[in-house]
């Protein structure tokens, strides 16, 4: 008697890549493994307590061996037993859960950033030094990697299960995840979160580099600008350094080292300058007047892509001085040397 | 095997010359009833045609999934295949399934009452859930809809271009006649009781389902709101969830699992309160730590209230309040084990037997455990990242939802299937298709678990190929189980005109309507009964069948 080659041939694929559990392929998956493997336990535990209880009695205190039953009213201390046992096991879980949660969702200060736009139905990723790429994720092993991610359209969600790692991708707002790949490997990139007709043809390829390949990849699929210097072009042609000059008595606020200082608003609130404060004061500047300067900007909704705004968002953290914006504008003005008013006095 | 059945001589015994069946005749008869127990039958009429559509779009979907490439079905079509096999299964069978049939034929009869309290709002209710029922169909043969049954925005309300208003509308609709239920069994429940019958008297079906009536009229109207405001969205333009409008798309999410969240306990409540009635009589004792059981339905339905953002933990909310989310999920877990435990050991020093309601209501307890418990991993925060969107949530809410809940529906109609109907379904069928449908289950939904830690997301059309091997496990235990539910609805159809008398008492069972005759008079009772005894007294029951015996001799 022979097995069907087909069957066969699933049961020798599904057994030599992935039995039950995915590889660990990050730092994080061994720790989530280990918290998964008490939740197993305690499922077993549970399950056989009760089989063996309801089992037992069946076999015990049946009709045949037992034909008249004895009243019992119930017993506040068995109550007060399976009441405080699970109690005590499922705070362990939440614990534990959480800092596990915790360790998922806060990165560590020196991880590099890769940003993720979302979109139906692909996923587009931002590298720093300016590489683009579709459906697929290059990162190098060995180091912490944070992926900022929004979504052009509705929600999505980011998922490597050889990580155990996922994160929502949320339209409108950066949501973040960070991960250090420990071996090199292509691994299953999925979209978890429904996102319409081809929900399921949103999956791609995350690919982990030994450190050594992954400079060669990163020199090898150069596009030739980073995200900062096509923010920087962004800045000019889109006319923010109009204002933003940097020079005293400018109407708008200098930009330069303001990513990751906390700033006065008018209203007397602070904010903290980070990514999604730099991409909302774009896009909604009457939310995020600095004290000191009037409602004037515009908004840019609509005029900038999700990928314009990564660009001007890494330029801005990249702007430690205000020497280059000022050349831009120089420049774009000395060609026609403006009369003076007479009488005029400079501040 | 024994048993404790004991049926009137089948040569002699007939139907009660007068019941509820034939007090009176003809289509109208029924479509204008205030009958409680008429309506209880429209309605198991029509969730179960509801089930067996949700359970075709199901069949499909596993079919689908038979091979990795998407080759049955259109990607279209698959989603709202799935879309459709939610919502039917949500919305117009697991909500209405045990309160709107069960517990509106017993709760009445449960408390020695006539009827519920407002039997035209009983049967405005029922037509309510056929107007959702139809508007479904409707979107159904318009070309369907594929927001998935959370209906996440802004996917509802600006990208998809089938029937979500429709449906929209059906499913606010068909919440009005669960809110109507929740309130009639509430102010029966309050107001009705006949003398005697004290609240802790009460079998614990009637609190169970009174748990459930209290989360379904104060949850219920949070998800209409939501839903009106998705179709205004759709229709007006209205920016609630638009964020372009200064809206906020997640709040939809909160204002869903507001609701369906404690949905899953509306669904679930009054499947463990026919567990209870079954566990107590076929042991033939008073349920363990009744009071204890009681209780912990309503702190399930307190609790409940509480935990709805466990659905969003990797959404961006706050990691704080995902914390707290997170600690009190764990404790809603605790009056589900509560009930386990008690269940467990109302078998201790019984005298058990084992027909087909028994083991409806085994199964039930071992497959709840499952869905219970691993619904603690993904209470769990860290774990829940790994897991969430995968088939491990599928396989988590369907042991809930189908190894508990229609394991305990099925429980119900076959225990209480001779008070309804006056005769009895065939055993020994019977029992097969309840170990068809265990083994079924088991088959078709414990692969997924492993599908889903290993990362396969749940609405997937086409999939990796080194998902495969689980994946045909699944549909062929789906299989399975499409047989072991075919089955019953064959032979109790068949029962109804050749199954055996039942007589009024079949099980030796000591609630109010084992004392009636099966089946009963449309005023249930003639003369209102007072109550001097405790739910699940067995020894009551056999002082009354000896002074009945004395009394006749």
């Amino acid at each position: 008697m022979g097995i069907s080659p087909v069957l066969w041939q699933f049961l020798n694929k599904w057994l030599t890549s992935s039995a039950l559990f995915p590889k660990e392929a990050s730092t994080i998956a061994p720790y989530a493994d280990a918290l998964y493997f008490f939740l197993l336990m305690m499922t077993l535990v549970g399950v056989v307590i009760v089989g063996l209880l309801v089992f037992g009695f069946s076999i015990r205190y049946r009709k045949e061996r037992n034909p008249e039953a004895t009243q019992i009213e119930g017993s506040t201390l068995l109550e007060a037993t399976w009441t405080i046992i699970p109690l005590v096991i499922f705070l362990v879980a939440f614990v534990w859960g959480a800092l596990l949660y915790f360790r998922i969702y806060n990165p560590p200060a020196n991880s590099m950033n890769i940003y993720i736009v979302g979109k139906q139905w692909m996923w587009k990723a931002e590298h720093p030094g300016g590489q683009h790429e579709i459906n697929t994720l290059h990162v190098p092993t060995g180091r912490p990697v944070q992926l900022t991610m929004i979504s052009q359209d509705v929600f999505h969600s980011y998922s490597i299960p050889e990580f155990r790692v996922k994160r929502e991708v949320i339209p409108g707002r950066y949501s973040t995840v960070w991960f250090n790949a420990t071996e090199p490997g292509v691994y299953h990139l999925f979209c978890t979160q429904y996102c319409g007709t081809l929900h399921s043809g949103m999956i791609g390829t995350v690919t982990a580099l030994s450190p050594d390949d992954y400079q060669k990849w990163t020199e090898a699929s150069n596009s030739g600008m980073s995200l900062a210097q096509n923010g920087e072009r962004l800045f000019a042609s889109l006319g923010c350094n109009q204002c933003h000059t940097g020079q005293a008595g400018a109407r708008g606020p200098n930009l330069a080292g303001l990513y990751g200082t906390r700033v006065q608003m008018e209203d007397g609130s602070t904010q903290l300058a980070n990514e999604a404060f730099l991409r909302d004061t774009i896009l909604n500047p009457s939310s995020h007047v600095p004290a000191g300067y009037k409602p004037i900007m515009p908004t840019y909704q609509g005029q900038i892509s999700e990928e314009g705004l990564i660009d001007l968002v890494e330029y801005l953290k990249s702007l430690k001085t205000n020497y280059r914006v000022q050349q831009t504008l120089t420049t774009a003005t000395s060609t026609e040397a403006a009369p003076t008013t007479p009488g005029m006095v400079k501040p | 095997m024994s048993t404790i059945v004991s049926l009137p001589d089948q040569s002699t015994a007939a139907l009660p010359k007068r019941n509820y069946l034939n007090a009176e005749h003809g289509l109208l008869s029924w479509l204008l009833t205030g009958d409680h127990k008429r309506i209880a039958m429209l309605y198991l009429i029509s969730i179960t045609g509801f089930f067996f559509l949700g359970g075709a779009f199901a069949g499909l979907v596993r079919l689908e999934l038979l091979t990795p490439a998407g080759d049955l079905l259109a990607a279209d079509t698959y989603n709202k295949m799935f879309t459709m096999h939610g919502i039917v299964m949500v919305f117009l069978f697991l909500v209405p399934s045990v309160p709107a049939t069960l517990g509106n034929f017993l709760i009445p009869i449960m408390i020695g009452a006539k009827d519920l309290a407002f039997p035209k709002i009983n049967l405005l209710s029922w037509y309510l859930y056929l107007v959702g029922g139809t508007f479904t169909l409707t979107a159904l043969v318009l070309g369907g809809v594929d927001t998935g049954w959370t209906f996440t925005t802004p996917l509802s309300t600006h990208y998809l271009n089938t029937h979500v208003i429709t449906t929209g509308l059906a499913i606010f609709v068909a919440g009005f006649s669960s809110i109507f239920t929740g309130l009639n069994f509430i102010v029966t429940i309050h107001r009705m009781r006949a003398p005697g019958m004290t609240w802790f008297r009460m079998p614990l079906f009637v609190w169970s389902n009174y748990a459930a009536s209290i989360l379904m009229v104060l949850g219920t109207p949070v998800l209409a709101i939501a839903i009106v405001l998705v179709v205004l969205e759709r229709t007006i333009g209205l920016g609630v969830f638009d964020p372009a409008k200064g809206g906020d798309p997640l709040l939809f999410q909160h204002l869903f699992w507001f609701y369906s969240h404690p949905a899953v306990y509306i669904m679930i409540l009054p499947g463990m309160g026919v567990i209870s009635e079954v566990i107590a009589n076929f042991s033939r004792k008073r349920v363990f730590g009744y009071t204890a059981v009681a209780f912990s339905s309503v702190a399930i339905a307190v609790f409940g209230f509480f935990v709805w953002a466990h659905h969003m933990f990797i959404m961006g909310v706050s990691n704080y309040s995902a914390l707290v989310f997170s600690l009190l999920t764990m404790l809603v877990a605790v009056p589900s084990a509560i009930k386990i435990f008690n269940w467990s050991a109302t078998l201790y020093k019984g005298s058990i037997t084992f027909e087909t309601p028994m083991l409806y209501a085994f199964g039930f307890i071992g497959l709840f455990t499952i869905g219970g418990l691993t619904g603690v991993f993904l209470g769990s925060l860290g774990m829940d990242i790994h897991l969430t969107e995968t088939y491990f949530i599928v396989a988590h809410f369907h042991f809930v939802m189908v190894g508990g809940m229609l394991m305990a529906f099925l429980a119900g109609i076959h225990f209480w299937w001779p008070k309804m109907t006056g005769r009895m379904y065939p055993e020994s069928l019977s029992k097969l298709a309840a170990v068809t449908t265990f083994i079924g289950f088991i088959l078709t939904f414990f692969p997924q678990f492993i599908l889903g830690y290993l990362g396969m997301p749940r609405r997937y059309h086409a999939y990796p190929a080194d998902y495969q091997v689980l994946n045909v496990l699944s549909t062929a235990g789906a299989t399975v189980l499409g047989v072991g539910y075919l089955l019953p609805i064959l032979y109790l159809a068949w029962s109804l005109k050749y199954g055996e008398i039942a007589g009024p008492n079949p099980w030796q069972a000591t609630g109010l309507e084992w004392q009636l005759q099966s089946p009963p008079v449309t005023e249930n009772f003639t003369e209102i009964p007072y109550v001097d005894y405790e739910a699940y007294d067995f020894e009551w029951l056999a002082h009354k069948q000896k002074q009945e015996v004395t009394t006749v001799g």
